[in-house]
């Protein structure tokens, strides 16, 4: 048994310590390539220990099990943040972690289903994963299964009109087995989102659209964890999604406070001290 | 288009007179391809998907507001429950496609070529090719088959979907080939991209060679002919074995090979055929002449060494005018008499 599968079975770990994890091993992985989309990765940490530690169904052997929830990576970049989720649900081995984005690796820089375990869909090329999670959820009703799907998207690819079309067909289809979760970083790749194509009001938007709407802070772990069994227990057949207000960098203080950019700039020495910094944080 | 040909179609008109019994010509023709002479089959597909579905349990029909139009409403009408309507979105019509092939089912998703080719071509290249899964993306109105000008006129689905890694693609003569490829390409495991003669459709291949079936990924001699070589696809195979008919009365024997998989393309016969000495090789394909069967075909005989006098029959490099069907088939060298009255010429 790996170290990682030991970690992941032990149940006497708190949230907020496997979000400390998950910053963590993106942390490690940033170093090995010596850049990264560490911002979001640490940004969106904290849903992400609650999606593979609280919300989703999935057996860490088999990450095929057909009655598992399946959890859309439509924002590829952030594969950094979904490696270290898999590794810290056992999912993946944590020993692959200095292996990511080198040749070879099973950790390709933005993630493709056709490399990882437990990577559902080749995201990246945005507005594309709340589609294929439509069709997907189609393929469970028909199966009659209880599984739900999840699609984490970007705010930035709430500005591509396929996620609007997917709006509009998920309502119409009444697939109250879909789950979205949109990362509001507020930040994309020319700058801030809201200045280059605003979404907002974004909650009125999805709402207009036949969706059930919840809007919470994405590093508040009880506030992302009561979105999540609330968006689950939604009676009506509708579509939940949740919209994550979260901070880039968030956990090591001194890049939190750097200027912000899609893409953050970590200098060489700077990993150490990033790690450092986020040790000084790591919960009881 | 130049500033003068512009200002050219913007002068007024007056109604044709129509004479000797003969109707207007429309461009209204956007439903069928009928052709004379052919028995005629109503929506080859839809009956032949029908009758597939009735076997395999996995397979499901999705469009995009485009049932009734590319023949898969016999589908919807006779397995509602495994009949998605997305609406006007093919985007979402790919991506879905795509998770449902993900889930087991196999897909049939249809619009119009020039929709998917064009609108919904990052979703079918990263959602569908990309992860080889087997979605079948069947499209009616290919090339020139509609008179309502470029927004309809698909005439360069070909060369946008050749250069797609893992897409087989299919473009069938007639109500024969649809109907057998059907099934053909419900057993390959991958995806597939199909031209779609829809409504009344002709049968002209078995009427030339009665023992003729569809193999997917193999190109067959319907005839034979010692003069020139057509090698063609889709709609044009009609049109050349029709062609080269009408040569026969002038002693010009002409052979037609068809090939209606155009991707993988059969190089084997190609280069077999293509190389028995002396004939002209004459491509023929309702598309562009740019990157469709002609490019393929020449590549492939080039590349091999093989260098035979070598022709191409296509549509111009150009957006086509709007008008009647005929009308068109004849201005852009694609009709039964320009194909004849090009190779008399070529030899």
């Amino acid at each position: 048994m790996t170290q990682s599968h030991r970690a992941s079975s032990r149940f006497n770990v708190s949230l907020e310590q496997r979000a400390w994890s998950i910053r963590r091993k993106a942390l490690l992985m940033g170093e090995v390539q010596g850049q990264g989309y560490i911002g979001q990765a640490l940004g969106i940490a904290d849903v992400l220990a609650a999606a593979y530690f609280h919300a989703l169904d999935y057996r860490a052997d088999d990450p095929k099990w057909e009655g598992r929830d399946r959890f859309l990576l439509s924002v590829g970049h952030y594969a950094i943040a979904l490696y270290a989720a898999l590794m810290e649900a056992g999912i993946l081995p944590e020993e692959e972690l200095a292996t990511y984005g080198m040749d070879d690796s099973r950790l390709p820089m933005s993630g493709m289903a056709s490399y990882t375990p437990g990577m559902e869909i080749t995201g990246g090329s945005l507005g594309q994963g709340l589609g294929i999670a439509i069709g997907m959820a189609l393929g469970l009703r028909r199966k009659r299964s209880k599984a739900f799907v999840y699609n984490l998207m970007s705010d930035g690819e709430l500005g591509e009109g396929s996620t609007w079309e997917a709006a509009m067909v998920a309502a119409h289809h009444r697939l109250g087995n879909l789950i979205c979760l949109v990362d509001f970083n507020n930040q994309q790749a020319d700058g801030k989102s809201t200045q280059m194509l605003s979404a907002e009001p974004v909650e009125a938007k999805w709402r207009a659209f036949g969706w059930h709407c919840q809007r919470v802070d994405g590093n508040d772990l009880d506030a992302v964890v009561g979105a999540f069994d609330t968006a689950r227990a939604v009676a009506e057949p509708v579509p939940r999604v949740i919209i994550f207000d979260t901070r880039m960098c968030k956990g090591v203080p001194f890049l939190e406070r750097r200027e912000i950019a899609h893409f953050v700039r970590v200098e060489a020495d700077e990993w150490v001290k990033a790690l450092s910094a986020l040790e000084e944080g790591r919960p009881a | 288009m130049t500033e003068a040909s512009r200002a050219r179609k913007h002068e007024p008109r007056k109604a044709p007179v129509t004479a000797g019994g003969k109707g207007p010509t429309t461009s209204a023709m956007i439903a069928s391809l009928t052709a004379e002479g052919y028995e005629t089959i109503h929506a080859p597909f839809g009956h032949a998907l029908v009758e597939l579905a009735r076997r395999d349990e996995r397979i499901v029909g999705l469009t995009a507001d485009l049932g009734k139009y590319t023949d898969l409403h016999v589908f919807a009408e006779a397995m509602p429950g495994r009949f998605y309507q997305m609406g006007m979105a093919e985007a979402v019509l790919m991506s879905a496609a795509a998770g449902l092939a993900r889930e087991g089912f196999m897909p049939f998703a249809t619009t119009y070529a020039v929709f998917a080719a064009r609108r919904a071509y990052d979703f079918i290249a990263m959602a569908i090719a990309e992860e080889n899964l087997p979605v079948r993306i069947v499209c009616a109105l290919p090339g020139l088959t509609t008179g309502y000008g470029p927004s309809h006129q698909a005439t360069e689905d070909l060369a946008i979907f050749r250069g797609l890694p893992n897409l087989t693609i299919v473009d069938p003569c007639d109500a024969v080939d649809i109907a057998q490829m059907v099934p053909a390409i419900a057993a390959h495991d991958g995806p597939v991209y199909c031209r779609l003669l829809r409504g009344r459709v002709p049968v002209v291949l078995t009427r030339h060679k009665p023992d003729y079936r569809f193999e997917l990924g193999r190109a067959q001699m319907i005839r034979d002919g010692r003069d020139v070589l057509v090698i063609a696809t889709g709609l044009m195979t009609m049109r050349a074995l029709d062609a080269a008919v009408k040569l026969a009365q002038d002693g010009i024997g002409v052979a037609v090979l068809h090939v209606p998989t155009i991707k993988p393309l059969d190089r084997a016969t190609i280069l077999e055929e293509a190389g028995k000495c002396g004939r002209l090789v004459v491509t023929a394909e309702n598309h562009t002449v740019v990157g469709g069967l002609g490019e393929a075909v020449a590549t492939t005989l080039l590349t091999a060494g093989v260098t035979p006098a070598f022709r191409m029959i296509g549509l111009p490099d150009a957006f086509l005018e709007a008008g009647a069907l005929p009308t068109l088939h004849d201005m852009y060298g694609i009709s039964t008499d320009r194909v004849a009255a090009q190779i008399r010429a070529w030899l």
